[in-house]
């Protein structure tokens, strides 16, 4: 019996080929590097900072990714349970969770390759300044972890239903109060009618809390952790709801 | 006889509706099991609990002794499975797709040429490798489905509506790849044309409501039917009453119906009293009284009728 591993990989090579079989990848890659720059420039105002660093680069990502990741993410079930394709899928020899892996791998893998695509950000910091590239490798390493953790609640969402606008915009509300959670609005608003641990615990929860820490050059152990669990979470969440809903 | 796909008391309710009532069949390794129902009778839902993809509420379902639920990777793998409407992912070409299919089966490199090339000489695909499956007629569209579940040549069949949709050619194609294949191995199509019943299966069941109300062979069925063996006949319109007279006073005949009167001839049915009644019997009743016959035939029953009789039976009853 081939290992989850190999099954995972066949599932997400066909996944990645998918993607690009439509000019829909290329249109996305494109409107994620433009944003990505228009942002830093016009919006983070990176010139008129004056600082050889890219804090303006990395602190939309958040924002971005809850439109963007979900627009990945939307397809990935509801289109299978659509088409019927997952009747075929599920009953060829491969467990559910190697399915999900295969596709989330190849969704994630996909928005690495939009996240490398900014790489003459990081070339142009370069030429004008000496920055230290240490954060900035550590904060596209975060950046593409929180993106994962998008995802997979993406891949959650888009099990729920067969119709993609739907997965989009539930999956987008439930990243906005994951990131949003962390914001001293909400913050301080919890902070005047609930005990301190909650608001706390809600924090926490927040991937923008943990994002402006590894900006900051910082990616600590509790970050990964939170990171990594948050996206083992949310594809058990996924395995249990293809387990249940696939068929309906 | 080896019993390769063995279902033991399915079921499934889908809220207050009770899909799949107890449904339970075996099928042997040389068998080709014809699926029949009306619409919503539970065809569907009982394949899908057979290969796994839906649990059922009780019961349980093995493919070559593998319980599909117990261990699902080993069954899976023992069986191809078309499902209905033959689904496949529309944005790849053919051989990519089938490429995919043999990855997941576990074939690589030169196997994995010589499984695809099989798979699409069985299902004549060659015009069409290189297409993209959604730019395809749907003939093409359901080959594809068909060539999928055979690539890795499996002891286990299992096809929902394989030739739905098909012009004539393309179903007598997939009729001849089933009975090829149906030697060494066990094959259930649902269908509900029933000529393809007695095209291709060796065995047909009928489920209504969930449950199994008939199972048989294609002439088993036909049996069921009050006009099996019947004699129709046509004679001229004025010598009716004589030849009605004539075969009512037979002592092979249990009774005469009129059919119709079409353009001065009247039409009449022998019912037989026994069931080897001929027609060459009854040619020799009407020839003693010197009455002509236009035509004359063994009624075998039509499979439509039977099916309508079993499905539905407060209407088939009064046809009947």
């Amino acid at each position: 019996m081939r290992s989850t591993w190999d099954n995972a990989w066949i599932i997400a090579k066909r996944e990645l080929r998918a993607y690009f079989a439509t000019p829909l990848a290329l249109v996305f890659l494109t409107v994620f590097v433009a944003l990505t720059g228009a942002l830093t420039f016009y919006v983070g105002q990176f010139f008129q900072r004056g600082q050889a660093d890219l804090f303006p680069f990395f602190a939309y990502h958040p924002w971005l990714y809850l439109l963007l990741v979900p627009a990945v993410a939307m397809r990935l079930w509801a289109e299978e349970r659509k088409s019927g394709t997952i009747e075929l899928l599920m009953t060829l020899p491969i467990t559910p969770f190697e399915a999900i892996l295969g596709k989330f791998l190849a969704a994630w893998a996909f928005i690495g390759l939009a996240l490398i695509l900014t790489f003459p950000i990081w070339i142009t910091v370069n030429l004008l300044g000496s920055p230290d590239n240490g954060v900035i490798f550590t904060s596209y390493l975060g950046s593409f972890l929180m993106a994962g953790a998008f995802l997979a609640i993406g891949s959650f969402v888009s099990t729920l239903t067969k119709n993609q606008v739907i997965a989009f915009i539930v999956a987008s509300l439930i990243c906005f109060l994951f990131t949003m959670s962390g914001l001293d609005l909400v913050q301080n608003s919890l902070r005047a009618w609930t005990p301190a641990f909650f608001s706390s615990a809600v924090s926490s929860l927040s991937f923008l809390t943990h994002f402006q820490r590894i900006v900051r050059g910082v990616l600590d152990l509790p970050t990964l952790i939170f990171f990594f669990s948050m996206i083992a979470f949310w594809l058990f969440a996924t395995v249990i709801a293809i387990d249940q809903k696939k068929a309906q | 006889m080896t019993v390769l796909i063995e279902a033991v008391g399915l079921h499934k309710r889908f809220g207050e509706i009770k899909a799949v009532d107890g449904i339970s069949l075996k099928v042997a390794k040389g068998e080709v099991l014809g699926f029949l129902g009306p619409n919503g009778a539970g065809k569907s839902t009982t394949m899908k609990m057979i290969t796994g993809f839906l649990e059922p509420d009780s019961g349980k379902a093995e493919i070559c002794g593998t319980d599909v639920f117990q261990e699902p990777k080993i069954a899976k793998a023992k069986f191809g499975y078309v499902p209905e409407g033959a689904p496949s992912y529309g944005e790849m070409t053919t051989r990519a797709f089938l490429s995919f299919i043999a990855e997941i089966r576990g074939f690589r490199g030169a196997e994995l040429k010589s499984r695809i090339d099989r798979a699409v000489e069985r299902a004549g695909l060659q015009p069409v490798l290189d297409q993209i499956i959604d730019t395809l007629s749907k003939g093409y569209k359901r080959r594809v489905g068909l060539a999928q579940a055979i690539l890795h040549d499996p002891p286990v069949l299992i096809m929902d509506e394989p030739t739905d949709g098909l012009d004539p050619n393309q179903k007598h194609h997939v009729r001849e790849l089933i009975t090829d294949m149906a030697a060494d191995k066990a094959i259930i199509i649902s269908t509900h044309i029933l000529e393809e019943v007695e095209a291709v299966c060796s065995r047909a069941v009928v489920i209504n409501k969930g449950m199994i109300v008939a199972d048989g062979t294609a002439e088993d069925l036909l049996q069921r039917m009050h006009y099996h063996g019947a004699v129709s006949l046509k004679v001229i319109a004025d010598r009716a009453d004589a030849a009605i007279r004539a075969l009512s006073s037979a002592s092979i005949v249990a009774r005469v119906e009129t059919v119709g009167k079409p353009n001065g001839h009247m039409l009449l049915r022998a019912i037989p009293r026994e069931k080897t009644m001929t027609s060459a019997e009854i040619a020799a009743v009407l020839r003693a009284q010197n009455i002509p016959v236009d035509e004359l035939y063994v009624e075998r029953g039509r499979l439509d009728d039977v099916f309508r009789k079993i499905t539905m039976p407060e209407e088939g009853s009064g046809n009947a």
